[in-house]
């Protein structure tokens, strides 16, 4: 039986209440939000927070907007209301892609959107989408908020820029029209972490990339990005021979690990292969 | 701490640890053993709930987050002693051998049923996805749902949609 240690609770009333519930109790605090990466750590003893701070009732941290040339993703959002909105897979398609294969519908009803951002585990498949999307992240703190890039936002393995006292409001993702995106995974059952995956958001000027974004999980990618395969495809030719290329410029700046999901030389293969199949998606649907 | 929650609309108020879980509340609190305790790791199902209108895995839930809110176990979905339309598709169609998903499988179907009326054999196993049967193979559960979803407006009632009118 998987039984946390002892723990305190607390349950916040808005954002500023919680921030001065992360004040109060300190570094040894804990933002519950969905708690489905939480919890399970907690369960193995792996965290063991003094206090929990609930802001499962913080409705103000619950929404999806477009405004203004963004899309606004409260950090509070679910999984599942990311995956359910038309106006995602309308601009953004790569993140139905991508929650559809996160975990399995049931836990996409309660796990959040900021709750496995700020979990940060390298094979999180929301990291490489946000990457590929030049997301920004806003937080806010006792001294107001700040907006970091997607790609500053983890700092290592389970570490993000969200510091002592302060706490991930939304996520921002700018929507250019005319481009296409998506993503491709290997998990080794339903739902699983990926043994590797790509995102890609692409724009083309006829038959040229203009634009690309790149971003992988699970592989070892620094900050879930491949800038080396972007810089390349930015003015190629979107082709299968340029895509095969950026596969392999991708994969070769990528450092996996071998593990339990796979040996290294075959996450190196899928952060190649992948891009390739995430780029050809994302071009027929830029053209589509 | 002291919580209160409202299952099956019957309102409970109990003093709890935070970290006890709501599937230990639910079972050993209140004797509903009507959920089950499975994999304890949120991959098999067989603990799922809903929680305010929405199936959750209640072994990765605390029961201090359901303070305030509505639970519903399988224990609720029968209705002024009638089964419901996706339970009696479990018993008529073999959806269940040993039985040790079921509850968790029903409540998730009956979601699915509330919110598609008519599901596809694709979108039944989709929805279904999360949750593990060892026995059935899943064609029986898929059949049984499909069956629920045939004779929902007759005998058995009209579902569990919240009362605010559902999404």
């Amino acid at each position: 039986m998987q039984v946390p240690a002892h723990v305190e609770y607390e349950r916040a009333s808005s954002v500023g209440h919680a921030l001065s519930l992360l004040a109060r109790y300190g570094p040894e605090a804990r933002i519950l939000a969905g708690g489905h990466s939480l919890i399970p750590m907690m369960k193995l003893r792996l965290a063991q927070p003094e206090t929990l701070i609930d802001i499962n009732g913080l409705s103000e941290l619950s929404f999806l907007e477009v405004d203004g040339g963004e899309l606004r993703i409260g950090a509070l959002t679910r999984h599942a209301q990311l995956l359910d909105s038309a106006a995602v897979g309308e601009h953004l398609a790569i993140l139905h892609d991508a929650e559809t294969v996160i975990a399995d519908p049931v836990v996409r009803n309660w796990g959040t959107v900021g709750g496995s951002l700020c979990q940060a585990d390298p094979s999180e498949d929301l990291s490489a989408a946000f990457a590929a999307l030049k997301a920004r992240m806003v937080i806010h703190g006792p001294d107001g908020s700040r907006t970091v890039s997607a790609r500053e936002f983890h700092t290592g393995p389970y570490e993000t820029m969200v510091g002592p006292g302060e706490m991930l409001t939304e996520i921002r993702v700018p929507i250019s029209p005319g481009g296409g995106s998506a993503y491709a995974k290997v998990g080794r059952r339903v739902g699983d972490w990926p043994v590797g995956a790509a995102g890609v958001a692409l724009w083309l000027a006829g038959d040229v990339v203009a634009d690309a974004g790149i971003g992988l999980t699970a592989v070892g990618a620094r900050q879930f990005a491949a800038p080396e395969a972007e810089e390349f495809l930015r003015g190629a030719p979107a082709t299968g021979e340029s895509f095969a290329r950026a596969g392999e410029i991708a994969a070769g700046h990528c450092r996996p690990v071998s593990d339990q999901r796979g040996p290294a030389d075959y996450k190196r293969h899928l952060a190649a292969e992948l891009t390739v199949r995430a780029l050809r998606a994302a071009l027929r649907r830029a053209r589509g | 701490m002291q919580i209160t929650v409202t299952v099956n609309d019957a309102v409970f108020t109990r003093e709890v640890e935070p970290r006890l879980l709501l599937i230990h509340f639910l079972r050993d609190e209140l004797g509903l053993t009507g959920s089950h305790w499975g994999c304890d790791t949120s991959n098999c199902g067989a603990c799922v709930v809903w929680l305010d209108e929405l199936p959750v895995k209640s072994c990765t839930v605390l029961a201090a987050m359901a303070d305030g809110r509505r639970v519903l176990t399988v224990e609720g979905l029968e209705r002024d002693g009638r089964l419901d339309p996706v339970q009696e598709g479990f018993a008529r169609c073999h959806g269940l051998q040993c039985g040790f998903c079921t509850p968790g499988m029903m409540l998730t179907a009956r979601w699915l049923l509330d919110h598609h009326p008519d599901p596809t054999p694709a979108q039944i196993r989709e929805a279904l996805s999360g949750q593990v049967c060892r026995c059935t193979g899943y064609e029986n559960i898929v059949r049984s749902v499909r069956w629920a979803a045939q004779h929902q407006g007759g005998d058995g009632g009209g579902g569990h949609r919240s009362e605010s009118g559902g999404v």
